[in-house]
């Protein structure tokens, strides 16, 4: 059988499986809806917060950029898991106490404004929409390399299916299909990591081959790797290039940003204690870690191969993975010496770096490309950053439903995700804005048949971004991250630990730490591009890690500010009380 | 009544901050700070600091959460018990 028909095999049983499960659990009441009736197990929890937090990026892109980035790539490994400690043991146990539906829902009663709340459920869909591009990208990547089926196409069937389940089944139907996910997308990371594994190390666990010595030599693999890309010019793959402040700007801001995540949170809410959800944050992380550990040998595998399989080939002989991706538009090879041959070093092949096609072919049968080749360096190819996971395999030269595998398990991480954005989004427009805010008045029922128009809206805005990407996708990751740590976090933390904290206090922090880190973003990344280095950052830290600045501003002025005016009423020091207690 | 209460506070919060000093150590310390210094030692294939930046922090956070569960299921315990007396 092809590689193809394999794939879309198993991507039609897991899509079939996915509609079976959101049809046995059909949403009834809001409280169904909003939290899954508060009485997921633990365990089945831990792994659709797993599933859930784990999205196209963790699945897709997140080995090919620590491939790239060696050792500075710790920051997402550290950031993305560290930030589960801060959740466990700081938010999720009282935020369940309090009880209720969503983040805006405790930041609106426990600063007793309708500011607040109304600020909170801004951040919210702005966080949650920045990161849902990136998942419909996801979706369209793999549609579009193993169906070869149009993006646009691929875009639709994703969102149709994720329109099927979230606005049937709410957070219900949302957490029983991640646990299917989560299932899917562990299973396709782990069975071509151990195949590789043992093909390089001849171990069968990744995290332990990672530090073997490679098969019929006595050199260690990440010796090896040392040397060969300081050879090509790089800096050695276990060494840092970034400075240290930036990295510790940047894993902190990732960690913060991770534990303030609103679609995080809130599946702590759907458990039916506060053991329970302290529980259910370490079996998270147990089904997280799996991936996470793995992620960085899968990394030292594929630069390993992906050097080996192609420098100094003639192009006419290179692997099919190769021209394949070279086709999608995801690698270019610019001939700089006119020798035939690939050849793979430091800096950017291109001017202006990103691959714009001719129609023509060159001589060896490549695609011709309209850019310049950037003379000062001798590195002749491009290579997208997201192909590295899907690649993998074929890298590998893995047998084909192994690649079939993959395709299904990126489809998963990147659903799964994106029902878990769209549910917090339409639950803060149909309880926050509705319900709370403008019309008090509606019955249950009717909440539920708004929250029902809100996320099939939510989805549809979603569609549109995966069908006109916006071109800064990858840039505004690092608002999402920011602002969450830069808004959310001191907020929740000083509300469930600092009882005098007013709503003076805490709206002044939120606009705050908003304000400083949006503007810093935005003037490095789209405003003033050019100077984006470490000579004009602010103490060196870079756009990725000022949500740490921010979250200090945060916390500095909604102190200070407190102080200054009037103590939160009676009712709020005994609600926080009660939210400590188990 | 009042003071069990603020005893139980006062216990969880020595539980959080002493695990909190923990993560920081394993994470921003052994995986940032002194990383470069831990490289100096050899295990198996890896250096030390980059061990701890890739694999070992992980390890440790997983530890640690599991450990609050373990702690706080105890405190639970012991301030259920003095309510019933």
């Amino acid at each position: 059988m092809t590689t193809q028909l394999l794939t879309y095999i198993f991507v039609g049983i897991t899509f079939a499986l996915y509609i079976g499960i959101a049809l046995w659990s059909r949403a009834r009441s809001t409280n169904d809806f909003y939290v899954a009736g508060k009485d997921v197990h633990p365990v089945a929890n831990g792994m659709a917060t797993a599933a859930d937090w784990m999205s196209a990026a963790s699945f897709l892109s997140m080995a090919g950029l620590i491939a790239f980035l060696g050792k500075d790539g710790s920051v997402y490994l550290m950031g993305w898991t560290g930030g589960y400690v801060l959740l466990a043991l700081l938010l999720a146990p009282y935020l369940r106490k309090f009880g209720k539906f969503t983040v805006p829902d405790f930041i609106g009663e426990r600063y007793y404004s309708k500011t607040a709340r109304k600020l909170a459920v801004v951040c919210l869909i702005f966080i949650s929409f920045t990161y849902i591009a990136g998942q419909m990208r996801g979706v369209g990547i793999v549609f579009s390399r193993f169906l070869e089926v149009d993006i646009n196409t691929g875009v639709i069937v994703g969102m149709a299916i994720v329109f099927f389940y979230a606005v049937l089944g709410g957070m219900k139907g949302i957490t029983y299909t991640q646990v299917a996910q989560y299932c899917v997308l562990i299973f396709a990371y782990l069975v071509p990591a151990i195949f590789i594994s043992i093909l390089m190390t001849g171990e069968v666990i990744p995290q332990i081959g990672f530090g073997s010595t490679l098969v019929d030599s006595q050199v260690y693999l990440l010796d090896k790797l040392d040397q060969v890309t300081k050879d090509l010019g790089f800096i050695a793959y276990t060494e840092n290039a970034k400075s240290n402040i930036d990295i510790f700007c940047i894993t902190a801001a990732l960690m913060f940003g991770t534990a303030g995540l609103p679609h995080v949170i809130v599946r702590f809410f759907t458990v039916p204690s506060v053991g329970a959800a302290r529980q259910s944050a370490g079996y998270a992380l147990i089904f997280i870690a799996l991936l996470y550990t793995t992620a960085p040998a899968v990394s030292a595998f594929a630069r390993m191969n992906l050097i080996d399989s192609i420098q100094d080939q003639p192009y006419s002989t290179s692997p099919s993975w190769f021209k394949n991706w070279e086709e999608i538009g995801l690698i270019a090879w610019i001939d700089k010496n006119e020798d035939g041959k690939i050849q793979y070093s430091s800096g950017d092949a291109l001017e202006n770096v990103k691959p714009s096609y001719q129609e023509l072919r060159g001589p060896n049968g490549q695609r011709l490309l309209e850019n310049e080749p950037n003379l000062s360096n001798e590195n002749e190819i491009y290579i997208d950053r997201d192909i590295i996971v899907l690649a993998n395999p074929e890298i590998a030269k893995l047998p084909s439903w192994v690649i079939a595998l993959v395709a299904a398990g990126g489809l998963a991480a990147a659903l799964s995700t994106a029902a878990g954005l769209l549910l917090v989004i339409s639950s803060s427009v149909s309880h926050d804005l509705l319900k709370k805010t403008y019309m008090p008045k509606i019955t249950e029922k009717q909440e539920l048949k708004y929250a029902r128009i809100a996320a099939a809206i939510a989805i549809g805005i979603a569609g549109i971004f995966g069908i006109y990407p916006p071109a800064f996708v990858a840039q505004v990751v690092a608002f999402a991250f920011g602002l969450a740590a830069a808004t959310f976090f001191p907020a929740l933390f000083l509300g469930i630990f600092y009882k005098r904290l007013n709503k003076e206090g805490a709206i002044t922090g939120m606009l705050g730490g908003l304000l400083f880190t949006a503007s810093y973003i935005i003037y490095f990344k789209f405003i003033n591009p050019d100077i984006n280095n470490s000579d004009f950052w602010l103490l060196g830290i870079s756009p990725e890690g000022i949500g740490c600045i921010g979250m200090i501003i945060n916390f500095a002025l909604a102190l200070s500010v407190s102080i200054f005016t009037k103590p939160p009423p009676k009712e709020i020091f005994d609600m926080v009380d009660e939210i400590r207690q188990p | 009544m009042k003071d069990k209460t603020h005893q139980y506070w006062k216990a969880n919060l020595k539980i959080v901050f002493s695990l909190l000093v923990i993560w920081f150590i394993a994470s921003f310390g052994f995986g940032i700070i002194f990383s470069d210094t831990l490289d100096q030692i050899r295990f198996g294939g890896f250096k030390l600091g980059f061990w701890f930046a890739q694999q070992g922090s992980i390890y440790i956070f997983v530890i640690i959460i599991f450990l609050y569960v373990w702690l706080m299921k105890r405190l639970d315990k012991k301030l259920s018990e003095e309510e019933e007396i």
